[in-house]
């Protein structure tokens, strides 16, 4: 493997009194894709904040891509009820910056583009991930961080999700995804087990 | 540059759907007005001479109100971790909601003086000192209340102490607020405003990010 993408290294993490995990290392190069599983609360969204540099780590480094070169998908999906699908989507690809598809193409992309005048705070949860998701590709980033992507997505939607991250891999992308799901994906994902610190 | 007016284009927009809030503050801020002139009693002379003090504490306490909402909805919604993976450093999109901030709840105040200015009886010279000097203060009053809202962030009861924090940040600018507005007074006062609030302007954006990254962690 050339150099990796990202890369952490003895990576030890604490979340209020708790050590979540110690001596974890990894390195995730161009086109690769890693699964992060584990039990509830084993701290696999920790991770992914750690990786994007929110909550610094007890010992050990994350070297590599930075923040701004990162798409997070968490639970929370950053939009605002009272605005409009579009305005939503058009906001982060302006905050995003870059290249990446117009938010009217990206909706089409997920699968809403006739929801698009309609204000987010109707929107199903599925709607939202998938409003989320066409986050990713409104402006290329190279490393994506998914935590529990398939989360309220319907069948056909966990489809889209995979084909999403199939074209990032082909195109030289990375994600690291958190999920206790098997995403159908086109080539076969690593996989780290998270287990808790005793 | 133009991510940085899509964020305020963004709280503009949010500000308006939401039309109430805006309206409230200013109706919080003429309320206090209609209800002095019953605590002092009608004397006119006598409310002519608060009346500069009086409008300061009423665009104070109704700023206070709106500040809670500055950062708790975009952390709520998780707006504010993905702003750290946005283009844009976080102290240019705090910068950003904060001349957005300054729109939506103090230029409304200025906008409605003229109301309290005839319930306390002021004249003509009071009332545009008290607005010259509501325009030099209320940025430092935002960058301020700013760093307080940003500090409590991640407190479920944020909304009061905020304001107990900022309280003492906030006391300097009451003081030349009103002390500008005095008719014997020169120019000092005034210019010492502007020289707070520009000093706020670039400060409370550093702060403010500062105290957001240590509450996501």
């Amino acid at each position: 493997m050339e150099t990796p993408v990202l890369s952490a290294e003895g990576l030890a993490v604490m979340r209020g009194e708790k050590l979540l995990f110690s001596g974890l290392g990894f390195a995730v190069g161009a086109g690769e894709a890693l699964l992060v599983r584990g039990p509830n609360g084993v701290g696999k969204s920790t991770l992914l904040l750690t990786l994007l540099r929110v909550v610094r780590p007890l010992a050990g480094a994350v070297s590599g891509l930075g923040p701004t070169e990162m798409h997070h998908i968490g639970y929370q999906h950053g939009l605002k009820g009272r605005l409009s699908v579009i305005e939503n989507l058009r906001f982060w690809k302006q905050l995003g910056g870059g290249t990446g598809l117009a938010p009217e193409a990206a909706l089409a992309e997920v699968g809403i583009a006739a929801l698009s005048p309609l204000e987010a705070g109707f929107l199903s949860s599925g709607q939202l991930r998938r409003l989320s998701l066409a986050r990713l590709l409104v402006s290329e980033r190279a490393l994506w961080l998914l935590d529990e992507p398939s989360a309220a997505l319907d069948t056909e939607g966990e489809a889209l999700l995979g084909r999403l991250i199939d074209r990032h891999r082909e195109s030289g992308g990375a994600a690291i995804i958190a999920t206790h799901h098997d995403l159908p994906l086109a080539v076969a994902p690593r996989t780290l087990v998270l287990v808790a610190a005793s | 540059m133009s991510a940085f007016l899509a964020v305020i284009g963004r709280e503009l927009r949010l500000a308006v759907r939401a039309g109430g809030e805006a309206l409230t503050l200013v109706l919080f801020f003429v309320m206090v007005g209609v209800i002095v002139p019953f605590a002092i009693g009608p004397d006119r002379p006598q409310l002519m001479r608060l009346s500069t003090g009086i409008v300061w504490i009423a665009a104070f306490l109704s700023m206070l109100l709106g500040l809670d909402r500055l950062f708790r909805a975009d952390d709520e919604d998780g707006s504010l971790l993905l702003f750290t993976t946005s283009a844009l450093p976080l102290e240019a999109i705090v910068a950003a909601k904060l001349i957005a901030h300054w729109l939506v709840t103090a230029l409304p105040l200025l906008l409605a003086t003229p109301i309290l200015a005839l319930l306390l009886s002021m004249t003509m010279e009071q009332w545009t000192k008290t607005l010259l000097a509501l325009l030099c203060g209320t940025p430092a009053l935002t960058g301020f209340g700013a760093i307080g809202a940003a500090v409590t962030v991640g407190l479920r009861r944020g909304g009061l102490i905020a304001p107990v924090l900022i309280l003492p940040l906030a006391i300097p600018v009451m003081i030349f607020g009103v002390g500008s507005a005095d008719p014997l007074a020169g120019n000092g006062a005034t210019l010492f405003l502007i020289a707070l609030s520009l000093v706020v302007a670039v400060f409370a954006p550093f702060a403010a990010a500062l105290a957001l990254r240590s509450a996501s962690e």
